[in-house]
């Protein structure tokens, strides 16, 4: 008899009933799978162009985002210099000679003065990389200034943009009420928006090309009743100048709406408000500093000072983001606002005001919308194919190697069956070429057993005894079925790690196929193959 | 025992003698390509150019030039429209003209007032150029990592010899669909570069196949000239060469005439990919090991080494 150690049968039965366990939920009906344990509901996500939706692809204009938050700093820079007696010409923001990144460029009245100007520019901000040099070798007497800010600062920056683009495209496509939208970040410049069962993205498009628009507003404590009724009607009385506004607020995964009677008035324009961090007050707790414009913190100053002691309220697209109250009065335009933040709030909050005052234009390079018949007729078209490559390879299988090819096709079930559930628990999704790539992978999975079937027909002709001839077809082309799959593997992890899109996804269909082949080819046929030869003396094999 | 012997084995195929054929026959295949890519170019679609396709279902067999004048006298360029599947599918597209966020959009309005209402639309796409510049050049990097990771694999089992040989068939493999997409001028899809790589991974799973028994044989036979040894090898390996090549060309065959439009239409490169990945582990990279010095040990008779073979097979696992 073949003798299999006995820990290798009990880990293959084990893989083996696994995989039927977790492909299950991909096979029965959705109600049924709400019935199973939460952990066995996990199914293969369709892709979009199977299950239909839109898929769209935005840009982020990075630089000029960039170019305002330089604008923004123009007043800095100004207020500096004059408060040195430094004079200036020509002070604005240009595109630098590279043409790629914008800086503040100014030219210098008094050459003399470069020296000073530097230190006081160097001075304002640490992020800050400043400048002054001759203009050309010619005019050495026209000295030029360049602030920019340093690499790092606009990496950090641009981070922090992507973040905040992130968070208003999925306030937007809340705002359309779209089921589970999928959104994540690409490359260093990208937003993927993926939208299931939407077939005409027009309403989400339209929505995304509004500007977060981020006012600073009082709140009209003279209204007594501020609840609003289903019909979305405020319920007591509200003056003419004052509207009622929801104030969402998101503990954990709680979202709980209060309402706020906030003034029509814009006191302060989002515009104004340069930058927005996490900071932490006095007493160690987070807090979100706010730092305006010079013309902005004068009349946020102002405001302050109307309304010290009042709860006023900030407020992006319609929607009351935060409602604290004056503590002090506010007089150079660096404001914080501290309360019973955690962390993670504190940067939600300072997320959504930099949203407010930086709103980052989005463009949208690709869109891709499948209706569902197609998506439907693609799934269709595709489990005909592969059932129908199933058919042909196992018939293949058995009229060449009679009841070993059996063997072979029995792995090849369980092939498919280890596929989808590792598919499941992996939660990847399921594309075009992936469904190409599962009818490939089986192609090629029987590959494996063919290398060993040859090599126990060679054997045999070598004039070795069955069973002899089976355990060396195991042994010697095993050096050969682990060097050309590995070979696969590593070209697939490659594929992944460089790849985006539909070749990531097929590297990982891949990538699963290999590792699942060389599992099902060997271990499991080995196991039916000693099953089968039992303790009988054979002198002849069905292959 | 087999019911079926359309693979027969105990070849003596001298596919070393061959070479100047295959050679001939690869040459050609490449200097086509070349030709052919300085000529005509490649038909990128429009994934890579950016572009608009509409795929759209109509009520009724569309009158197809009539749909091609309502459409070109829009002012969008080149239109171009092709039926298929049930006649009332019609595929368009558009070629991308401005970048502008508002010119996108008015295209997709405008050439959809001019279908009309009574149109389902299957498939909308909308591509920017640069999304198609991405592509090219991710697809081309992720490519050539690739090829070079498995080449320091190899060079790393086997000795450099097998390495620059597995990599000059690749190479000759990858260009060789690439032609069959410019000769033939099918166009150029982010699929096709799934396929050159589907292509490129079955034939080295295919060459290493070979170098392996090339490995085994120069142990075993230590005496034995170069040249018989590798056709040795070739033809002891051809049965699996030709029955895993049949296997997954039966799966793709299924997915060329099954797998429906898209699908389909990702195959046919494939079904191509296959046999000349078949052709050039056997008929390419094992005879261009002749010109490499491949190292060989120091000689014993082959006859020690036929007799070890049966000897590592029993052991001690087997009992009867």
């Amino acid at each position: 008899m073949i003798r299999i150690a006995r820990w290798k049968v009990i880990l293959t039965t084990l893989v083996c009933c696994g995989g039927i366990l977790f492909s299950l939920p991909n096979i029965v009906s959705e109600a049924q799978v709400k019935s199973f344990p939460e952990w066995l509901q996990k199914t293969v996500n369709l892709g979009l162009e199977l299950r239909g939706g839109s898929h769209l692809q935005l840009e982020i204009d990075l630089k000029t985002v960039q170019k305002d938050l330089l604008t923004s700093m123009l007043d800095e820079v100004r207020t500096s210099l004059r408060k040195q007696q430094i004079g200036y010409t020509d002070l604005k923001v240009a595109m630098q000679s590279d043409a790629q990144t914008p800086a503040i460029t100014f030219t210098l009245r008094e050459p003399e003065k470069a020296g000073d100007a530097q230190k006081a520019l160097a001075k304002i901000d640490p992020d800050w990389r400043v400048q002054i040099k001759a203009d050309s070798i010619d005019l050495k007497n026209v000295q030029k200034g360049e602030v920019v800010m340093s690499q790092e600062a606009v990496a950090k920056r641009n981070k922090l943009i992507i973040e905040q683009s992130i968070e208003v495209v999925r306030r937007r496509v809340d705002e359309s009420g779209t089921k589970e939208p999928i959104i994540q970040a690409q490359g260093v410049d990208r937003i993927i928006l993926q939208l299931p069962g939407i077939s005409d993205p027009g309403e989400v498009k339209r929505l995304l090309g509004k500007t977060a628009k981020l006012t600073f507003r009082a709140v009209d404590e003279n209204v007594s009743n501020v609840a609003i009724d289903a019909s979305g009607k405020p319920m007591g009385q509200v003056p003419p100048g004052t509207e009622i506004l929801a104030e969402v607020e998101r503990r954990g995964d709680k979202e709980m709406s209060r309402y706020v009677a906030v003034k029509k008035q814009v006191m302060v324009s989002g515009d104004a408000l340069v930058d927005a961090q996490v900071t932490m007050n006095q007493n160690g707790q987070p807090a979100v500093s706010l730092k305006f414009n010079s013309a902005g913190g004068r009349k946020f100053a102002e405001m302050s000072k109307d309304y010290l002691k009042k709860q006023f309220a900030i407020v992006l697209d319609n929607q009351v983001i935060s409602a604290p109250v004056f503590q002090e009065v506010i007089p150079d335009g660096n404001g914080q606002i501290s309360g019973h933040f955690t962390i993670k709030e504190a940067h939600e909050l300072a997320l959504l005001l930099r949203a407010g005052a930086l709103p980052a234009p989005l463009k949208i390079i690709e869109e891709r919308t499948v209706g569902p018949s197609l998506g439907a007729d693609s799934i269709k078209d595709g489990q005909r194919a592969t059932i129908l490559a199933f058919i042909l390879i196992a018939v293949f299988m058995i009229l060449n190697y009679s009841l070993f090819g059996a063997f072979a096709d029995i792995a090849l079930v369980f092939n498919m069956v280890l596929l989808f559930a590792a598919l499941s628990l992996l939660q990847a999704t399921l594309t075009l070429p992936g469904i190409a790539a599962i009818a490939l992978t089986m192609g090629m999975a029987v590959d494996a057993n063919v290398l060993i079937y040859e090599r126990i027909k060679e054997e045999i002709r070598n004039g070795l005894r069955p069973i002899a001839a089976i355990e060396a077809g195991y042994n010697r082309a095993m050096t050969t079925i682990i060097d050309s799959n590995l070979t696969t593997l590593i070209g697939a992890a490659v594929l992944f790690e460089f790849g985006t899109g539909s070749i990531r996804g097929f590297a990982v269909n891949l990538a699963l196929g290999i590792l699942i082949s060389m599992f099902t080819a060997i271990a499991l046929t080995k196991l039916v193959v000693a099953k089968w030869y039992g303790h009988k003396n054979r002198s002849s094999l069905p292959i | 025992m087999a019911l079926l012997h359309i693979i027969p084995y105990n070849t003596k195929i001298d596919f070393v003698k061959l070479r100047v054929v295959s050679f001939a026959i690869s040459i050609i295949i490449v200097l086509a390509t070349v030709f052919s890519l300085s000529t005509k170019g490649i038909n990128y679609g429009i994934d890579f150019l950016g572009g608009y396709i509409f795929e759209v279902r109509l009520k009724e067999k569309p009158d197809v030039h009539q749909l091609r004048e309502k459409l070109g006298n829009l002012g969008f360029g080149e239109v171009a429209i092709q039926t298929f599947g049930d006649d009332q599918d019609v595929l368009i597209r558009l070629e991308r003209k401005e970048e502008s966020d508002d010119a996108q959009q008015k295209v997709l309005s405008t050439v959809k007032s001019a279908l009309g209402a009574d149109v389902e639309y299957r498939r909308v796409e909308t591509i920017g150029p640069k999304v198609g510049n991405d592509l090219v050049k991710n697809g081309i990097k992720a490519v050539a990592f690739a090829l070079l990771a498995m080449l320091l694999y190899i060079a790393l089992r086997f000795e450099w010899q097998f390495a620059v040989c597995a990599i000059i068939a690749l190479i000759h493999d990858s260009i060789a669909i690439l032609g069959l997409f410019t000769v033939f001028g099918l166009e150029f899809k982010e699929t096709a570069i799934i396929a050159i790589l589907i292509t490129a991974g079955y034939s080295i799973n295919d060459t290493i196949v070979i170098f392996d028994r090339i490995r085994e044989n120069i142990r075993k036979f230590k005496k034995m000239p170069m040249n018989e040894l590798i056709n040795k090898s070739v033809n002891e390996t051809l049965s699996r060469t030709m029955l895993t090549a049949s296997t997954t060309l039966l799966a793709v065959l299924a997915l060329y005439f099954f797998g429906g439009n898209v699908i389909s239409e990702f195959s046919l490169p494939i079904l191509i990919g296959i046999i000349i990945g078949s052709f050039s582990s056997i008929c390419l990279a094992a005879p261009l090991l002749t010109y490499l010095n491949v190292k060989r040990g120091e000689g014993s008779d082959g006859k020690k080494g036929k007799a070890s073979l049966s000897g590592d097979a029993n052991t001690d696992v087997i009992r009867r």
